[in-house]
C-alpha cells in the first residue's frame, strides 16, 4: 500500500517536535477529518533555519510532514514557498490517490507557518498572494488533483 | 520478528482438520454432484452429509440449510430474495445503523427499487431499543434485519426478545449470524430466526463458502439463477470441498463451544484490563458483557487509527481499525458514530479480535506493544500537547 519511502518516514519522522519561541507557527487540517499538522519555523537572513512539526493523522500525512520538512530546511523563504504538494509526493515515491490530500496539507501547513511569520515581522511574500490559512480544508477539491 | 494474529474477526486460520478433511474433494471424490455417474453421487453425498452437520449446529432440519459463497451473499440474498417474493404483503424492511454493508448496501440497493427501509438507532452500548423496534413495525413490514452480533464493537442483540416483537407484527425475521456463529450457541427454532447467514472463514474454515438458513414456508426468491443445485434455489455446481471444510469447522465449534468462549473470554479481560491500565485517556467500546467473546474495541485519543495499525504491524501485531483512513472513506466507522462517540475520538478505535490460536503471551506482548507506540504517536500529536499543557 504504501513506498518504503513512506514507511520510513512514517516509523523514522525527522524533525519531529516543536521549536521553542519559533518564529512563525502554521496549523491546517481538523480533527472531525482526521488530519492536523502543525509547523514551526525559525527563520534566519530569511532563510528557514530550522523546522519541525507534530502531526495526528494517518501514516501518509505523517510521512508527508516528515518529508517535507527535509525538503524545506535551508530553503529561502521565496524557495519554501515554491514547494508543492506534487513535490512532497514525488520525494516519498508516490502516495495512494486516497492519500494525496496529506501532502496538500504538509505544503498549506508550511505556508501557514511563512504565513505566521510574515504577518509577525511586516513582511510581504508573492509566493503567499491569495494563501489564507484559516480556509478550512474540503477533501473533495483536493481530489481533483489526482491522476488516475 | 514475533508475529501475533489479532484480527480474527476479519479472518481465521484454517485449521489442521479441517484441511484434512477437504483434501480428498479435491481430487478423489471431485466429481460433480448433479452427475449420475458415481462421480457426481460420490459427491453428492458428501454435500448432503455436510449439510446435515451444519444444520445440527444450529438445531436446524437439514433441508434448511442452502449453501452459498459467504455471508454477504446470504445476506444478499435474504434481502432480495424476501422483499421480492413478499410484494403483496408489503415494501417495508426494518434494520439498523450498525448492521455490515452486506445488509446496509442491500437495503439501499432496494431502497432505490422503491422499497422504504426504517434503520434503527443503537444506545452508546451497540444494543437497539426494543420499544422503538415495536413502534418502527407497519402492517406492510416484510422483513427484519438484525445482526446477532456487531462485528466492529461485538455487541450482541437481545435475539429472542427482537424475533418476538417480529412475529407479534407479522414479519419475517432475518439476522446476520456471521460474527455470532462458532462463538454463542444458536438454536434457530427456540430462538425464532426465519433466516439466517452464517459464513465459514470466521469459525477456522475455508473462505467463499457460507450457508443461508432459510425455515420452511418463508418465500424467497432466488439470487443466483442456473441449475437446479440447492433445490433449486441457488444454481452453481457445489464447491464440495469448501463445504465439507466448512461442516468440519462447524462441527469442531459445536463441540468446542465452551472451552472456545471461556478461552477466549479470559484472553479479552486480560487484554481489556492491560490496556485500560497503561494507557490513559483511552474508551472501551461496545457492551461490557453482552458482547463477542474475543472482540476488544478501544479508542485512543489523539491518534489516528491507521497510523495505530501500520505502528502495531511494524511490530508484528495484525489488528484493524474504524478509522477514516482505513474504510477508504472520509468519515469513521458508522458503527462507531452510530455508538454516539464524535468524530475524533472514533478515528483513533483500535480493533483486536482473539481466537483459538491467541495465547497470554500474545496478549501480553500486545499490551506492552501497544503502550510504547501510542506514546510514540501522542508525542507526535499536536492534540496530546494540548492537553498536557492544560494539566
Amino acid at each position: 500500500m504504501y513506498t518504503e519511502k513512506v514507511m520510513d518516514h512514517f516509523m523514522n519522522p525527522r524533525n519531529v517536535g516543536e521549536i521553542e519561541n519559533a518564529d512563525g507557527v502554521g496549523e491546517v487540517g481538523n480533527v472531525k477529518c482526521g488530519d492536523i499538522m502543525r509547523i514551526y519555523i525559525k527563520v534566519e537572513n530569511d532563510h528557514i533555519k530550522d523546522i519541525k512539526f507534530k502531526t495526528f493523522g494517518c501514516g501518509s500525512a505523517i510521512a508527508a510532514s516528515s518529508i517535507a520538512t527535509e525538503l524545506i530546511m535551508g530553503l529561502s523563504i521565496e524557495d519554501a514557498l515554491k514547494v508543492t504538494n506534487k513535490q512532497v509526493v514525488d520525494a516519498l515515491g508516490g502516495l495512494p490517490p486516497v492519500k494525496v490530500h496529506c501532502s496538500v496539507l504538509a505544503e498549506q501547513a508550511l505556508k501557514a507557518a511563512i504565513y505566521d511569520y510574515a504577518h509577525k515581522n511586516g513582511k510581504t511574500y508573492a509566493g503567499l498572494e491569495g494563501f489564507d490559512p484559516h480556509e478550512e480544508h474540503d477533501h473533495d477539491h483536493e481530489v481533483v488533483d489526482i491522476e488516475f | 520478528m514475533r508475529k501475533i494474529y489479532l484480527d480474527y474477526s476479519a479472518t481465521t486460520p484454517v485449521k489442521e482438520e479441517v484441511v484434512q478433511e477437504m483434501l480428498p474433494y479435491f481430487t478423489e471424490t471431485f466429481g460433480n454432484a448433479s452427475s449420475i455417474h458415481s462421480f457426481g453421487q460420490d459427491a453428492k453425498r458428501a454435500l448432503e452429509n455436510a449439510r446435515s452437520r451444519v444444520a445440527a449446529t444450529v438445531g436446524a432440519a437439514s433441508d434448511t440449510i442452502y449453501f452459498t459463497a459467504g455471508g454477504s451473499e446470504s445476506d444478499n440474498w435474504a434481502l432480495k430474495g424476501v422483499m421480492h417474493a413478499n410484494k403483496a404483503k408489503g415494501n417495508h424492511i426494518i434494520t439498523t445503523k450498525i448492521e455490515h454493508h452486506a445488509i446496509l448496501h442491500t437495503c439501499e440497493a432496494l431502497e432505490k427499487e422503491g422499497f422504504e427501509v426504517t434503520y434503527l438507532d443503537v444506545d452508546a452500548y451497540g444494543q437497539i431499543d426494543l420499544e422503538a423496534l415495536k413502534a418502527a413495525m407497519r402492517p406492510t413490514t416484510v422483513l427484519v434485519s438484525i445482526m446477532y452480533i456487531n462485528n466492529e464493537i461485538g455487541t450482541m442483540q437481545k435475539i429472542e426478545e427482537i424475533s418476538k416483537i417480529v412475529h407479534e407484527g407479522g414479519a419475517i425475521f432475518h439476522t446476520d449470524a456471521v460474527q455470532a456463529y462458532g462463538n454463542v450457541k444458536i438454536d434457530v427454532g427456540t430462538f425464532g430466526i426465519d433466516l439466517m447467514s452464517i459464513s465459514s472463514h470466521k469459525i477456522y474454515g475455508p473462505k467463499g463458502v457460507g450457508a443461508l438458513y432459510i425455515k420452511k414456508g418463508i418465500r424467497i426468491h432466488n439470487l443466483i439463477e442456473g441449475g437446479a443445485q440447492e433445490r433449486k434455489r441457488r444454481a452453481g455446481t457445489e464447491n464440495i470441498a469448501g463445504i465439507m471444510g466448512f461442516a468440519k469447522a462447524a462441527e469442531i465449534a459445536d463441540q468446542n463451544l465452551e472451552a472456545h468462549v471461556s478461552h477466549l473470554i479470559a484472553l479479552r479481560e486480560r487484554l481489556v484490563k492491560g490496556i485500560l491500565a497503561s494507557v490513559d485517556y483511552v474508551k472501551y467500546n461496545g457492551h461490557p458483557t453482552e458482547r463477542h467473546p474475543g472482540n476488544v474495541n478501544v479508542c485512543f485519543e489523539f491518534i489516528e487509527g491507521e497510523a495505530l495499525l501500520l505502528s502495531l504491524n511494524a511490530k508484528g501485531i495484525g489488528g484493524s481499525s474504524g478509522s477514516a483512513c482505513t474504510s477508504g472513506s472520509l468519515d469513521p466507522s458508522h458503527v462507531l458514530l452510530a455508538i454516539g462517540l464524535p468524530h475524533e475520538i472514533a478515528h483513533g478505535s483500535l480493533r483486536l479480535t482473539i481466537g483459538d490460536f491467541t495465547s497470554e503471551e500474545d496478549v501480553d506482548y500486545t499490551i506492552e506493544a501497544l503502550k510504547e507506540v501510542v506514546q510514540k504517536l501522542r508525542m507526535m500529536s499536536p492534540l496530546y500537547d494540548r492537553v498536557q499543557g492544560g494539566k
